[in-house]
């Protein structure tokens, strides 16, 4: 293909894809995140969809939005406002006119912006102008037409040609940023292997708009962003649902355990599920569930007798499975919950995103019911805390919630891929059966944990259940007994403090200002905090990934602090869990509860405002 | 499973160490000698044993089985037996569970795993009555019945339990009478022996809260005339001289008395419990007093494929053709790239 003469480097780029849910948008914006990141560039991404399979045609509420963020260093958000903004219809200007940069770039597809289409989005006239977007580069193409004349010749029904328009504008992305087309030529090749003639309207499409953007010069100059200085490795692109899965697997394959799952089918959770259904290849017995009950009641069976088990989840689910988690609780059984947050209460917002579930995940139980809680920070390191969410599980014999939300999920970047080799190996503390009368309660002397009796096992034959119990399994309603249990439960979980990592401080160990986030947050607070110091501000940053129990330096990493801003997506759980579990520090507070992810803007805006404040 | 004669056991065997602490003439007694005494005949060894329970007077007896055991929560215990069987097909996976536990609380539950065909033995005891509350009404009352949380009668439509678990897709049920021990214990090895889940409803006696509720049916005197206890093969007969039984008239069971109307032996149906077609099971398990005797026995006990199998074969299938054998496959797979 012929290279543009004009090019001109730039760092970081925000490519924001936009039009209705069923125009393609999420399939353009991933092809064109694997082609970025097969290129070398880091990168973050964010899908942004409607909770309805198919809204109303045109409308704001319809609008699907895929944004993904390139760069040539380290990339840890998907980038709060867009430098080109792709929009299949005056919905999608509707939707997204405040978040393009100003002077940003606007391709958008002239034939839907009809007077109908215009009306349905709110719009009198013109968008453009009502947007006060006219000093905006604005690429007006006629997309569908040209889509038309250019499979002409197909003998295609009109709704098949229509339904690759999302790859013509994928195409003129593709000659704005430099690209080559192989891999999603490649992409159409194996996906419609089957249907060649399909495969084919893709590529000729996908040219078309390449060769259109280069004939009108659509941006000049042309952008580049060179590859990434990265680590020298194999790498993939991964979404925190699938690595959350694999980390599950790799837990299993070190556990030397089957994985079960019992889950049942939740926006955003039921990707894990989907993942491992599909793993039949590594022995997974993956359950859908009829309930999300019996999700987490056949895992716990599934632990019961001996398997690496595990239900996912996302906020609704998690509250109908609290009294199952309480029974894991009490019998002391491993199991691992994974909770998607999504926004709340109630079915709340299906597909967005919201850190709400932490006090749920935490204290959502009847009676004293301590389990381990640790969250994700960014799609691919869910592999990591699933792996360490069953390592906990198993070598504590405790339930472990692990906290991702629909942000983490959905979004990817792409992933050194460890080798199995580099990751510890899991010993389960089974019963010996040497050792008799096995008594299911008795327990390690430093863990506080119990041991595993697996069924089937010759004289390890026990009972245990959701009633108050002795050492020996005996059924007991004393009232010393009881006391003594619920503190032997809870201070397990304390000690699993002692296997935890200390928390890590990003910028300077002592400073003014010292940004607390917690899980999924990591990737703009990172950001934030760098700018902030590269600015001059005095700010760093901590990150927790080990909610119940805290790491044991928590508090004197504060204490080196004058101020410390606690940074979540809701109105301050975080915050007030550590105002309970560390008191003596002034705990200041930036929230979101919109659904979205934060931005790098708003949080810098609100750290200088409390740096300044006396 | 395999099931071997080699293991000598005996019921004694299976007894814990645990005090029974039912209520004195408490029909649960007699089911636990039942079962206790099934499972010294199966010929698998006793860690092969799982008792999963739920909630209520009978999800006590996995305390008192020697075996391993697992009392859950109200009404999970269909779903965490599947989840034993799944995990590990060998067990031998018992539900101890009631008509409260299995149908209402857990009826969700109940329905599916019958449905999925998993292998494991429910043994669902039907007092009719909520026990362990201490008496209010549940799923199978009779309409009318008046108790704490009906001090007017039920106004509800009670659930036939055969009923529903035909039409749950049940490929295996029985009933039986929890007096009646030797009966029980055959029915129970019926019930391990089939590959799929196999519900036997017990009629049992609540001696506190529901005393009696099956005795015009069950009572010494009446029980040969009002039960027909049903045997694979030969006919339906039933009564005090074994002079009755069942013929099919139009689309309904009737019964006829053997020498009058000339009506003769011939004439009476022959039970076959391995019928898939599910028609004349189905009105079996339906018959009430006084139009019909109550059917006890293994009403249908028809083979199908079972979902433990099924997953593991799956599996095994799978992994014939996929290049991906372990996890570092797994990683390495598809679109990754390397950076030099």
């Amino acid at each position: 293909m012929a290279k543009n003469s004009k090019i001109i480097e730039r760092e970081e780029v925000v490519i924001r894809f936009s039009g209705d849910s069923g125009d393609g948008m999420q399939l353009s914006g991933t092809l064109f995140s694997d082609t970025a990141a097969l290129y070398g560039n880091d990168i973050s991404t964010f899908p942004d969809y409607p909770a309805e399979i198919r809204a109303p045609q045109g409308t704001v509420g319809g609008v699907s939005g895929f944004q993904v963020h390139l760069g040539h260093s380290e990339v840890n958000t998907p980038g709060d406002f867009a430098d080109v903004l792709v929009a299949m219809n005056p919905a999608a200007i509707k939707a997204n006119a405040k978040w393009i940069k100003p002077g940003g770039t606007i391709i958008y597809d002239k034939d839907n912006f009809t007077e109908k289409n215009i009306e349905k989005a709110g719009y009198v006239k013109d968008p453009v102008i009502e947007e006060n977007l006219d000093s905006y580069s604005i690429i007006a193409t006629p997309i569908s037409s040209l889509v038309k004349e250019a499979l002409k010749d197909f003998g295609l029904d009109p709704k098949t040609v229509l339904r690759t328009k999302n790859m013509f504008a994928l195409g003129m992305v593709y000659w704005l940023f430099d690209r080559k087309l192989k891999y999603t030529e490649q992409f159409f090749e194996k996906k419609f292997a089957k249907k060649p003639e399909i495969a084919e309207a893709n590529k000729v499409v996908l040219r078309a708009g390449y060769y259109y953007a280069e004939t009108i010069e659509a941006l000049t100059p042309v952008i580049k962003i060179s590859p990434a200085p990265i680590a020298k490795g194999t790498y993939r692109n991964i979404c925190g649902n699938a690595a959350t899965a694999w980390g599950l697997l790799a837990a299993a394959e070190k556990a030397h355990l089957k994985l079960f799952i019992g889950s049942y089918p939740i926006t955003p959770a039921t990707g894990i599920l989907e993942e491992l259904a599909a793993r039949k290849d590594l022995g997974v017995k993956s359950f859908q569930a009829e309930d999300e009950i019996a999700g987490i009641c056949t895992a716990l069976g599934a632990s019961f007798a001996g398997c690496l088990a595990v239900t996912s989840t996302s906020g609704p689910g998690l509250a109908l499975k609290s009294e199952a988690i309480g029974l894991a609780v009490m019998t002391e059984l491993p199991i691992v919950i994974i909770d998607v947050q999504r926004g709340g209460p109630s079915t709340g917002l299906p597909t967005k995103t919201e850190q709400a579930d932490l006090m749920q995940a935490l204290y959502g139980r009847n009676g004293e019911s301590p389990a381990v809680v640790i969250a994700a920070s960014t799609p691919s390191d869910c592999f990591d805390f699933a792996f360490k969410a069953a390592q906990i599980a198993i070598e504590h014999m405790t339930p472990v919630l692990l906290m991702t939300d629909s942000y983490l999920a959905n979004g990817s970047e792409p992933w050194k891929i460890p080798a199995m080799s580099e990751l510890p190996e899991i010993v389960p503390p089974f019963a010996d059966r040497n050792e008799l009368p096995f008594l299911p309660y008795k327990r390690d002397k430093e863990k506080l944990s119990r041991k595993w009796a697996i069924p089937g096992t010759q004289g390890l034959e026990h009972r245990i259940g959701g009633l108050e119990k002795t050492v020996k399994g005996t059924v007991s309603y004393t009232a010393d007994n009881h006391e003594l249990m619920v503190k032997l439960r809870a201070e397990k979980i304390e000690r699993v403090a002692d296997t935890i990592p200390d928390l890590t401080v990003y910028g300077p160990e002592s400073n003014d200002l010292l940004v607390v986030g917690w899980g999924g947050s990591y990737g703009y607070l990172i950001t934030a905090v760098r700018e902030l110091h590269s600015e001059g501000y005095n700010v760093s940053l901590v990150n927790f990934n080990y909610i119940n129990p805290l790491p044991k330096n928590t508090s004197e990493t504060f204490s080196s602090f004058k101020k410390i801003v606690v940074c979540e997506l809701n109105s301050g759980q975080f915050a007030n869990y550590l105002r309970m579990k560390h008191q003596g520090f002034k705990y200041e507070q930036i929230n979101k509860i919109q659904g979205l992810p934060f931005t790098v803007k708003e949080i810098k805006e609100q750290c200088i405002k409390i740096l300044e404040d006396k | 499973m395999e099931v071997s004669q080699a293991n000598q056991i005996s019921p004694k065997d299976f007894k814990s160490d645990q005090e029974v602490r039912w209520c004195p003439g408490c029909g649960d007694h007699a089911v636990l000698n039942s079962v206790q005494k099934a499972l010294s005949e199966l010929g698998i060894p006793r860690e092969k044993f799982a008792f999963i329970s739920g909630i209520g007077c009978s999800s006590r007896f996995p305390y008192y089985m020697n075996t391993y055991g697992f009392h859950g929560i109200h009404g999970r215990a269909s779903a965490i037996a599947s989840g034993v069987k799944i995990a590990n097909p060998e067990l031998s996976v018992w539900q101890i569970t009631g008509d409260g536990d299995a149908l209402a609380i857990g009826g969700n539950h109940f329905i599916h795993v019958v449905r999925r065909n998993i292998d494991i033995n429910i043994i669902l005891f039907n007092n009719e009555i909520y026990g362990l509350t201490k008496g209010q009404y549940s799923p199978t009352s009779e309409r009318g019945l008046v108790t704490k949380t009906s001090p007017f009668g039920t106004i509800e439509e009670p659930f036939s339990v055969g009923e529903l678990v035909i039409g749950a897709k049940g490929r295996f049920f029985a009933r039986t009478l929890d007096s009646n021990v030797s009966l029980s214990t055959q029915i129970y090895i019926e019930a391990a022996k089939h590959k799929g889940t196999s519900v036997v409803e017990v009629l049992q006696n609540c001696v506190i809260f529901n005393d009696g509720i099956h005795e015009t049916v069950t009572g010494k005197e009446v029980r040969d005339d009002r039960t027909l206890i049903l045997k694979q093969g030969e006919r339906m007969t039933f009564g005090k001289g074994n002079d009755k039984g069942l013929i099919l008239e139009g689309l309904k069971l009737k019964v006829v008395k053997i020498g009058e109307n000339g009506i003769n032996e011939k004439d009476i149906l022959i039970h076959d419990a391995t019928e898939p077609n599910p028609g004349i099971q189905y009105m079996l398990a339906n018959m009430r007093y006084p139009e019909y005797p109550v059917a006890l026995g293994v009403i249908r006990s028809v083979p199908g494929p079972t979902y433990e199998k099924d997953i593991e074969n799956q599996i095994a299938e799978i992994r014939k053709t996929s290049k991906i054998k372990n996890m570092d496959d797994l990683l390495k797979s598809g679109s990754a790239w390397k950076v030099d």
